[in-house]
């Protein structure tokens, strides 16, 4: 991991990348992106409501961040590169955030359509960030078909329920050559710094932001964790003397001389 | 005539073109997505293309999302 | 991309500069880490982090106990023939070699591998010299289907393949490669193998990941420690272990670290490599690829060996004999004229369980078995 954080190429200036649903009041949204410094901003795309008709999410949203459409409301790769396309299309930039999801129930996403519709948006020159279960084979496949990064779930969507899936997603860190960002789950501070301390090169948070009670200084918070837990990561945690150098019991036999 | 407008039958004028239809319901189309009959138009499309009976269209925008 | 665009880009690298500048805490910051980088890996093959062996040793050991447990595999390994077209500088069975030359035909494999499989071996490593006219891929499949009625998990270390190839001897029973590159720098490499096939450095470099994508269940690979600087060969070998394990995940890993032993001819070792060198790559290896096999061979002497079990080795070779129809031979003088180096450890099989057995450990003669 470099002090920078680059994305295809790209260099990307907070390691806190910001979800823009479920704001109370949309008109919050600029304030929790400067206080928390996010520079990544994802959005979704929908069909327009004639009836209730309200301002354009993308006008909250600073020019100087990068978009990242998601494809939320897709079940399989054919709906996502779909969605994709079209979010392209409007001007979103190339940037997508490939979410399929094909389970109502715990909202899971759908490791192998993901994988598919990585790949063909790849292909259609998008900067794929993939949304997962960790799994390695998966984060392995996904890597292999071009994705930017990958990002596993730390919790089910939604279920601010901090890093569940620590020991899986830290194979997938040390494993895993691009970033790895960890998405879903994060519901304090205090969980992101843990995600950086273990490696990540990013987290994307939403829900915990927009339904705290005070959004933008929780974002702010959440700034300030990805912050600590990437220096953490970077200094190196604690130097404790785990191996006492006092006796040589295991390499003794080599100070014998000949000893046979 | 009869067109489909995200999924839904909806009966209109003959001789608009997209844009005037979305004037009608009062949608600034900046920054909004149309799929005509199942292609992505550019914005000055939006005000070259009449519909036609039958024609699908969809009128898509950016909202929150995570 | 293969391995040898990674082996390119480091060819060239100022290892002398990076060791030079390491200092104490470099190397203590390293051994704090709890996964080791590409640099990291190097610095502990560096002559700054020899006396920090005993620290390494200790964290190697608990890798080790915590990814394989307390066993040892043993295997043997059976030398079908000794022809070979090459002339490698370092190797007793250089076509220039006035030794004798055998192939073993197959009522004479069946004995071998009956007395083999008397001792308690169930995995077996088949040997030739490379010779295709000698010893085509038909004669070692044949080899192989015959010895499937011995043992349960068969592995060649034979000439490099191609893909075809090594499907087809998996397909007839075949589950692990070994194959060494002897040599990781490629100059030096071209020095040494003055003639034959084996001077194709590239083919020879591929033939590991060719394994692997043939489905090979587990790969061994190696250079001939004292051909050249062993702190820049055990970390090309490390790197290269590296690049299979991160491209194959289904196939099992694993490192030889053959120290150069007086045999036939007249060529000796240009890096000589101490006892304590041989320590310090077996550690650094451990440490860098936590999960990666660590193999010893009767190369090395007993006590050499029972000492180093403890700090990471998983597999060792044992009752080797390195001649050609060595085991059934009743005459064992016939070993010392035609074997390819000289065995160091000539305890039996039942000597070396034991020592395990003493050492807590446990001797496995069966890893798998293949339905």
């Amino acid at each position: 991991m470099t002090a920078k954080l680059i994305i295809d190429g790209q260099e990307v200036g907070s390691r806190l990348f910001l979800g823009t649903g479920k704001f109370p009041d949309k008109s919050l949204i600029p304030q929790v992106i400067e206080n928390s410094k996010a520079q990544v901003v994802t959005v979704a795309l929908r069909r327009m409501n004639f009836e209730a008709q309200e301002e354009n999410i993308i006008n909250y949203i600073p020019d100087d961040c990068i978009l990242m459409p998601n494809t939320s409301g897709a079940r399989n790769a054919e709906e996502a590169v779909k969605i994709a396309k079209i979010a392209r299309a409007a001007g979103c930039g190339d940037w997508v955030k490939i979410e399929v999801i094909s389970d109502n129930k715990y909202l899971l996403p759908d490791n192998y359509e993901t994988i598919k519709a990585t790949e063909i948006l790849v292909k259609e020159g998008f900067t794929v960030l993939p949304y997962m279960s960790p799994d390695l084979m998966v984060a392995k496949e996904l890597e292999k078909v071009g994705a930017a990064a990958v990002m596993p779930l730390g919790a089910p969507i939604g279920t601010n329920r901090g890093l569940r899936t620590k020991e899986l997603v830290r194979i997938l860190i040390e494993e895993i050559e691009v970033p790895i960002i960890v998405d879903a789950g994060i519901g304090k501070p205090s969980d992101a710094a843990e995600a950086m301390e273990l490696g990540a090169e990013a987290v994307l948070v939403n829900t915990a932001v927009a339904t705290a009670n005070d959004p933008v200084i929780i974002g702010e918070a959440f700034g300030q964790a990805v912050e600590a837990g990437h220096k953490a990561y970077l200094a190196g945690l604690g130097r404790t003397k785990k191996y006492a150098s006092a006796s040589s019991p295991l390499t003794g036999f080599l100070n014998e001389g000949a000893n046979d | 005539m009869l067109i489909k407008v995200n999924g839904k039958e909806e009966e209109i004028n003959e001789e608009i073109t997209i844009l005037q239809y979305l004037e009608n319901k009062g949608v600034n189309p900046e920054n909004i997505v149309i799929q005509y009959n199942g292609e992505i138009i550019d914005g000055e499309d939006v005000d070259e293309i009449i519909l036609v009976a039958n024609d699908n269209l969809e009128v898509l925008k950016f909202v929150g999302g995570g | 991309m293969s391995f040898y665009d990674k082996y390119l880009k480091w060819e060239d690298f100022d290892f002398a500069g990076y060791w030079k500048q390491l200092n104490d805490d470099d190397i203590e910051e390293i051994l704090n880490q709890e996964r080791l980088n590409t640099l990291d890996y190097l610095a502990l093959l560096s002559p700054k982090a020899e006396k920090y062996l005993e620290l390494m040793a200790q964290k190697a050991q608990k890798l080790t106990l915590k990814h394989f447990g307390k066993v040892v595999f043993l295997y043997t390994p059976l030398y079908l023939a000794n022809y070979c077209v090459n002339q490698c500088l370092y190797c007793g069975f250089n076509v220039k070699e006035n030794i004798e030359r055998k192939k073993l035909n197959l009522s004479e494999i069946a004995k071998e591998a009956e007395a083999i499989a008397n001792m308690g071996f169930r995995h077996i490593l088949i040997l030739t010299g490379e010779s295709r006219k000698k010893t085509p891929v038909k004669y070692i499949k044949e080899a192989v289907e015959l010895l499937t009625d011995y043992f349960d998990s068969i592995a060649i270390e034979i000439y490099p393949l191609e893909i075809d190839e090594y499907e087809e001897l998996i397909a007839a029973g075949v589950d692990s490669l070994t194959i060494y590159q002897e040599v990781y720098n490629q100059e030096q490499y071209d020095r040494l193998h003055i003639a034959g096939p084996k001077r194709n450095y590239h083919f020879r470099l591929d033939a590991p990941e060719r394994g692997c994508k043939a489905g090979m269940r587990a790969v061994n690979i190696g250079a001939l420690l004292g051909l050249e600087d062993w702190r820049k060969e055990a970390f090309f070998t490390g790197i290269h272990a590296e690049y299979l394990q991160n491209n194959y995940l289904d196939v099992e890993v694993s490192l030889s670290v053959p120290r150069m032993r007086p045999h036939l001819g007249s060529f000796q070792p240009e890096s000589k490599v101490e006892d304590e060198n041989l320590v310090q790559i077996l550690l650094a290896s451990r440490l860098f690829l936590p999960r990666a096999g660590l193999n010893i061979s009767t190369r090395e002497r007993a006590s050499l060996r029972d000492n180093l079990i403890s700090l990471g080795i998983t597999k060792m070779s044992a009752n080797a004999k390195t001649s050609v129809g060595g085991y059934a031979e009743s005459n064992t003088e016939l070993d010392d004229d035609t074997c390819q180096f000289e065995i160091s450890d000539n305890r039996t099989v039942n000597e070396v369980t034991t020592m395990l057995h003493k050492q807590g450990y446990q001797p496995v003669f069966k890893n798998w078995h293949i339905f």
